[in-house]
């Protein structure tokens, strides 16, 4: 059966740090930052764990700023 | 396989739609506003809209709508909106004219102009975002506050004796034969957001077929109006909102 191997990008300068994505992540792929911060002082989203993702999109559905990006490609 | 291999253009399957413009949105993090605002600005593209669309942004949180999407738009005094959206769909009506209101905009200063527009039966979209507070003013009780819900004007929570009932201004919507679509939704969830899409589409067709008003609520969070992080402000909408506004069609015609 095809897998499905995914990866997403957030726009840092965009991201407010809600947390949202995070919860919404069905793999646990996904954290605030728990230092950096960006221009506007936010924790913003990355990928903590992006061997877990699977591409799904959740993240994005939920994002209320539009900051995320995402790719999936089909491994066989 | 390296992340360089999948972050490439051709295994793009999600971006910020281009309607949208690229700049700061000013509401709180966690917003469902920008949820929603997302949406439209991915239905009005995908429907080939964008010369043809004209949003009328109320006064509330989403006032500066018109800085984030980027179809035509004009601001309407507070509440006035579907008037204003009734003479631009009468004038142009080719054009798909829709209102995006929030509760204090739509069931408090705007109701006179919310029923009558829609008992019209105005080809245009209403779409309804309900928080159950005033979130721009600071967080007051709004007509639609659930009881007991503690706000700024309520710090021991809505009591029916002194602040009435919560207002549904959807279900009345529903009763007006103007009306050819009626549907609550909420955008918590990745399903919920999916669901909403395809109401907000739904709508948009039956302004162009000249069906009449469609109304969408979406049942939102005001994470900093209900002093909550987001995460728990959806939470405790699913928890309390949903039990007075249940979600789901309430007219299909």
């Amino acid at each position: 059966m095809a897998k499905l191997k995914g990866a997403i990008t957030v726009n840092v300068e965009r991201c407010k740090g809600c947390n949202l994505c995070v919860a919404a992540c069905p793999t646990d792929t996904l954290s605030l930052q728990p230092n950096e911060v960006n221009d506007r002082g936010y924790h913003y989203a990355y990928m903590s764990n992006p061997d877990a993702c699977t591409g799904c999109c959740s993240c994005a559905w939920v994002c209320p700023d539009a900051c995320i990006e995402v790719y999936r490609v089909k491994i066989d | 396989m390296e992340l360089k291999d999948i972050i490439k253009e051709e295994n793009k399957v999600y971006s910020k739609p281009e309607l949208l413009d690229d700049v700061h949105m000013h509401y709180c993090p966690g917003c469902s506003h920008g949820v929603v605002h997302k949406l439209i600005a991915e239905v009005v593209a995908e429907m080939g809209l964008t010369e043809k669309t004209v949003g009328i942004s109320p006064v509330g949180c989403a006032v500066f709508a018109y800085n984030y999407i980027d179809v035509d738009w004009v601001e309407a005094a507070h509440g006035r909106a579907p008037a204003v959206a009734t003479a631009i769909s009468r004038l142009w009506p080719e054009d798909v004219v829709f209102t995006y209101q929030g509760d204090g905009d739509m069931a408090a200063i705007g109701t006179a102009e919310t029923i009558h527009a829609a008992n019209r039966g105005e080809n245009i979209v209403m779409i309804f975002i309900n928080n159950a507070i005033y979130g721009m003013t600071g967080g007051q009780m709004a007509p639609t506050t659930l009881i007991g819900q503690k706000t700024a004007t309520t710090p021991y929570g809505r009591r029916v004796d002194l602040n009435g009932h919560p207002l549904e201004i959807t279900d009345i919507l529903a009763t007006l034969p103007g009306t050819c679509y009626v549907t609550r939704q909420a955008v918590h969830t990745p399903a919920g957001a999916r669901k909403t899409k395809a109401a907000i589409k739904k709508a948009f067709e039956n302004a162009l077929t000249k069906k009449g008003t469609s109304v969408v609520e979406v049942v939102s969070t005001c994470n900093s109006g209900w002093k909550l992080s987001p995460v728990k402000a959806n939470e405790w909408m699913e928890e309390n909102m949903f039990k007075h506004y249940p979600l789901g069609d309430l007219k299909v015609d």
